[in-house]
């Protein structure tokens, strides 16, 4: 009752009267008070709350505690170094959307009760759609108490498209920005003849699917599509019907934008039927798949993605792997929570404030250097340009030194690809709201 | 061919698992006449039971204790709570059990967390099927010794049902509790006796299926609605009946789940012209795995239509 009072007021400092505290604090100056003292309170005291809507139980529950993890790990970071300016702390709030979109529209009915302005979620590109559409309505019919969400891992091209929105922001690269870097590494790859396609049976897995497709026919014409398949999300068990038809149709490749249990699922059982293909992922990375892959998927495995954690011999991200490492016990791999946490607070701090539309503002084309490079947010679409990756999985040595998971493997960059490579045109149309003064 | 026999393999695999779960529930419904709804929690609470055993002393000793501590489970739930809701009747059983699901759920969630644990197939049982790789067939060990425990278990329920005493005595408590229980035998207890043996049956499963697929809170109403299914096609009641309906709906499972058949597709094969145009494409262009999530309660819906009684059902109700 108390903290929601407290966050009210906070609130009401920050949209009604941001101005106005610093006018008290020149009028104090202006009497000769001592400034300091007058202003501090205000402008220090500030915790900006973040809610994480995501799933924290049912079968992706392993997957979002993992993530939170990374998020708590890089508000710590971001508290004890004052990254969002002087007084002003990150604090996560936890709500579990079950991976469903008509529990994300519940829980942001909380999230806005509470008074929380700042939104992160990733897992899942239906329920990233529902919170951009709700979150679009709710700050339209509600100036001034607008709600930022930061979108860490749901890449659903058509949320940066199609459905984009000035108050939604993707620090992921979207699934036609990494099927370009895919489909460029297969291209000079003789072997990939026969492809087979798996994925979710929702907004994600169907993009994947159609940009895989796409691109294959425009790179490497000459490949076939020996076979697709879409699935209920989190529902299979038993991947071994799906393997015995590719063992069917010869596929030596299969490409599929799967995660948590439904790609360690699909490998455990390809890897117990002795399917002899390929997998092109995206995200073999994410904590449990490593340990389902473990040596069956040597030199077999790849993904794509912004980050692994040999891309370099010496680089800045490596520091925060292995604190987190030693922490958790878990493996470090969601950099976009990194990104996106970082890029929030170094707004923040440009723009003395903690205020949705400001700092939304300040974070469009907003340009930094994060642990893995130069990264941009881009105007036009708010999706963030960043390098990407193409690794396989290989045994742990030389320059591929952090073994994932105690599996004894771990990633080795194939081809590192520079952020212009993957950057796609978009074709969103932006409606902003007045910028402030 | 090859590709054919695995996936028949696969199927009969997943079918006499859920035959070993189906195989309780209808012995508890037969002769109880409760319709458990926590069986499928039990099927979850053995795969649980058995990680941690397998944890402290392996897996073989997990496929022998689980099941016993299940039953020692299911015979304490019978005694302490179904015991006292029967005297006012099914409904109330029906919701005691159905309360207990949920206890059993987070219960689960409270002891080993909301994620998956690491239930891993033992090294023994790792890797495909020796003589099948001869014929170019590549299946898992442990998916052959998951089909030899349940026709075990079916031949162990065979015999014990009609070839020993306590069956006998089982069967007639079954539809003459009265008269059984006027000739001396304690009725009460032999009710406890079926739940706690449903109850391990159910454990027994959750032991050889919780390493085969996932051993998680979700598991429970994963296969608890199929189940359902199964000893509704089968037949309330009838063991052989829910034999026949698990294979059937396993084989409908890995066949279905990965046919690229479609109405329109199986039109065009028979000369007719259906494409875009054609009105109502969008339904007809639906493949069979797309749609093979719901053929398991299409099929109980037909099977309530054509047949109430079920494939194999006796009662005439």
């Amino acid at each position: 009752m108390n903290r929601r009072f407290a966050l009210r007021w906070i609130n009401a400092l920050i949209v009604g009267a941001a101005g106005s505290v610093f006018a008290t604090g020149a009028l104090a100056q202006a009497k000769g008070a001592p400034a300091k003292a007058a202003s501090a309170p205000a402008a220090t005291a500030q915790t900006v709350k973040i809610a994480y809507i995501d799933p924290l139980s049912g079968p992706f529950a392993g997957v979002g505690s993992n993530l939170l993890k990374h998020f708590q790990f890089t508000v710590d970071a971001i508290n004890a170094q004052q990254l969002a300016g002087p007084g002003v702390k990150f604090e996560m709030a936890s709500f579990d959307n079950k991976a469903s979109p008509q529990e994300t529209l519940t829980v942001l009915k909380q999230v806005i009760d509470q008074g929380i302005r700042y939104v992160v979620q990733g897992q899942g590109s239906g329920a990233a759609a529902a919170l951009i559409d709700a979150i679009e309505k709710h700050n339209e019919r509600n100036p001034g108490q607008a709600i930022v969400f930061l979108n860490y891992a749901a890449v659903d091209p058509d949320l940066t498209n199609s459905k984009c929105s000035f108050w939604h922001f993707r620090f992921d690269a979207n699934t036609d920005m990494k099927m370009e870097a895919l489909t460029a590494f297969i291209k000079d790859r003789p072997e990939v003849k026969n492809v087979f396609l798996i994925n979710q049976n929702y907004a994600h897995g169907h993009q994947v699917a159609r940009a895989a497709k796409d691109l294959l026919a425009k790179k490497r014409p000459d490949v076939k599509i020996v076979g697709e398949d879409l699935h209920p999300l989190g529902q299979v068990r038993d991947f071994a019907p799906y393997i015995a038809k590719m063992r069917a149709a010869n596929a030596d490749t299969v490409i599929t934008g799967n995660w948590g249990p439904d790609l360690a699922l699909l490998v455990r059982a390809a890897r117990d039927a002795g399917l002899n293909a390929n997998f092109y992922t995206y995200y073999a990375g994410v904590i449990g798949t490593p340990t389902a892959v473990g040596p069956a998927g040597e030199n077999r495995m790849r993904q794509v993605a912004y980050w692994h954690p040999n891309i370099a011999p010496d680089y800045p991200g490596e520091k925060q792997y292995l604190e987190f490492k030693k922490r958790f016990n878990e493996e470090w791999y969601a950099l976009a929570t990194y990104t996106s946490l970082t890029m929030l607070a170094d707004a923040m701090k440009r723009v003395k404030s903690t205020d949705p539309l400001k700092v939304a503002y300040a974070m469009e084309g907003a340009k930094m250097t994060s642990l893995h490079g130069d990264i941009e947010m881009r105007a036009a679409d708010h999706q963030l340009l960043q390098p990407l990756w193409v690794s396989s999985w290989t045994k742990v040595g030389g320059p591929n030194r952090h073994d994932i998971e105690r599996t004894g493997y771990t990633w080795k960059t194939e081809v590192a690809f520079p952020t212009y490579v993957a950057s796609q045109p978009t074709s969103c149309n932006m409606k902003r709201p007045a910028r402030p003064q | 061919m090859e590709s054919i026999i695995s996936q028949a393999l696969i199927g009969v695999s997943y079918g006499l698992l859920l035959f070993m779960l189906a195989a309780g529930l209808t012995l508890i419904f037969s002769m109880m006449g409760v319709l458990n709804f926590a069986h499928a929690s039990f099927y979850m609470l053995g795969a649980y039971v058995a990680y941690q055993i397998s944890t402290w002393i392996g897996f073989w000793a997990a496929l022998v204790l689980a099941p016993l501590v299940l039953f020692a489970l299911g015979a304490v739930v019978e005694r302490w709570g179904l015991r006292r809701v029967h005297k006012w009747g099914h409904v109330p059983e029906l919701l005691f059990t159905f309360g207990l699901s949920y206890i059993v759920v987070e219960l689960v969630q409270v002891i080993w967390g909301r994620a998956a644990v690491p239930y891993r197939v033992p090294a023994e049982l790792d890797g495909p099927v020796g003589w099948l790789q001869s014929f170019n067939v590549i299946f898992p060990q442990y998916r052959m010794f998951m089909m030899a425990v349940a026709l075990a278990m079916l031949v162990a329920i065979w015999l014990v049902l009609t070839r020993t005493r306590i069956g006998l005595v089982i069967q007639a408590a079954l539809s003459h509790p009265q008269q059984v229980e006027a000739l001396g035998h304690n009725v009460p207890r032999v009710f406890m006796l079926v739940f706690g043996g449903g109850s391990a049956l159910a454990g027994l499963a959750g032991v050889v299926g919780g390493n085969a697929f996932v051993t998680e809170p979700a598991m429970a109403g994963t296969v608890g609605a199929i189940v359902f299914v199964v000893i509704v096609v089968g037949g309330m009641g009838s063991l052989a009946g829910a034999f026949v309906a698990a294979l059937l709906i396993g084989l409908l499972e890995s066949f279905g789940k990965v046919s690229d058949w479609s109405v329109a597709s199986g039109l065009n094969a028979l000369g007719a012209n259906v494409g875009p145009g054609t009105p109502g494409y969008e339904v007809l262009k639906l493949t069979l795995s797309q749609v093979a999530p719901v053929l398991p309660y299409l099929l109980l819906v037909l099977i309530l239509i054509v047949r109430p009684k079920g494939l194999l059902g006796t009662r005439e109700d």
